[in-house]
């Protein structure tokens, strides 16, 4: 099991060569997913009875704001196994996230600011909810800080690990803010165990949207892990090998 | 999985237990200053000078709401449904805004359950319908 892992997906090279075949995949889910959301959102999700047309921002703030906060959790994961198992390819795949997590939060802030000014009233607020996840744009911001200050590899990596393992408390705040807390924002509407309290019409584009999210992270992701590789074994003999194919 | 990675592993999941609790004691002690706003209830309750500037959030009373005669002074009540506090503002209401709707608002109390607000917020709840599932859901059932 470790061995058929190690052959695939741990190794540097097995990585970039599994990395090869699994993109054309993702990024046809992605196109699709996208595609499905994005015109089902726009046109044929009914208006909602207080919002009306308003509401379609939904589309994008809800699924940056989870894409946000699960990159953030992948960081995390990555962290412990660059840390307890030295796995580089986690190392990678954790310091080539924190930029796409920061924008993510990012997007969520502002489409998240643009609904709340004619509906709430204001564009911020200094409540539990949007606090944290400004915090978590921070908690991205200073990751990419820390890494980007310390020329050694392997010290830098390690950091980076610490930090993102120290940051994950943030993320159960998020989420639990609304509940634990009176705020502005309004409660979960999907992440409720019981049925959703979305009608079906507007959920499926929504989840839809959210899968989009996630396979483009992914896609990205793993055009930027490739990147990464190349970088850090470019004295190798596979890398020239690869190099010189593709020129 | 060799001695130690174990104790490697061992140690980050006690630094992740032990920032839970130091975050959740943090939290707990702060958790009067991370509430957005005090209900009716608690504010009847609070100690606060008149002039201090507070938040007030609850749901608007159904048939409160009643406009001056130039039209952008308006009174409502706010309520938690055990007490109500009458609030009067002076400015552009949010589209969310109507009866039954939860609000914050700004501002400081001028009496006892008379409160003057400069701000006024709607908060949305997190459901979300067509229209015509909500008209649906107001007509009587008819069997």
């Amino acid at each position: 099991m470790l061995h058929w892992f190690n052959q695939h997906f741990i190794s540097l090279k097995a990585f970039y060569a599994t990395s090869s075949a699994l993109l054309p995949w993702l990024i046809t889910a992605f196109s699709l997913c996208f595609a499905y959301g994005l015109i089902a959102g726009l046109f044929f999700a009914p208006a909602d009875y207080q919002q009306g047309d308003g509401f379609r921002i939904i589309y994008v703030h809800v699924p940056s704001a989870f894409t946000a906060m699960a990159i953030y959790a992948v960081m995390a994961v990555s962290g412990i196994l660059t840390l307890v198992f030295r796995m580089k390819i986690a190392a990678i795949c954790m310091s080539v996230s924190a930029s796409i997590g920061a924008w993510f939060t990012f997007l969520a802030l502002v489409t998240g600011a643009i609904w709340g000014k004619p509906m709430w009233g204001t564009w911020w607020i200094w409540d539990a909810r949007l606090t944290s996840v400004l915090i978590l744009l921070f908690l991205y911001f200073g990751f990419i800080a820390l890494q980007s200050v310390i020329p050694d590899q392997q010290s830098r990596d390690r950091a980076g690990a610490i930090m993102a393992i120290v940051g994950v408390i943030n993320l159960p705040i998020i989420h639990y803010s609304v509940i634990w807390w009176n705020t502005l924002h309004q409660g979960p509407t999907l992440s409720k165990l019981a049925a959703p309290s979305i009608a079906p019409d507007m959920l499926h584009p929504l989840l839809a949207m959210i899968a989009a999210f996630l396979f483009f992270y992914a896609v990205i992701l793993l055009l930027r892990m490739r990147n990464q590789i190349v970088l850090r074994e470019i004295k190798t003999q596979w890398v020239k090998e690869v190099m010189s194919h593709a020129s | 999985m060799n001695r130690k990675q174990k104790r490697k592993l061992i140690a980050v999941m006690c630094l992740l237990v032990a920032l839970s609790i130091a975050a959740g004691l943090i939290l707990y002690a702060l958790k009067q200053n991370i509430n957005l706003f005090y209900t009716p209830t608690e504010l009847l309750q609070a100690t606060t000078t008149p002039k201090q500037t507070i938040r007030l959030g609850g749901y608007v009373k159904k048939g409160s709401i009643h406009y001056d005669a130039s039209g952008t002074h308006v009174h409502f009540t706010v309520t938690d449904r055990t007490h109500d506090i009458d609030v009067s503002f002076d400015g552009v209401l949010p589209n969310l805004f109507r009866e039954g709707q939860a609000v914050v608002t700004t501002g400081n109390l001028t009496a006892e359950k008379q409160f003057e607000a400069h701000e006024v917020l709607a908060k949305h709840d997190e459901k979300y319908m067509p229209r015509s599932l909500a008209k649906d859901l107001q007509k009587p059932i008819v069997r």
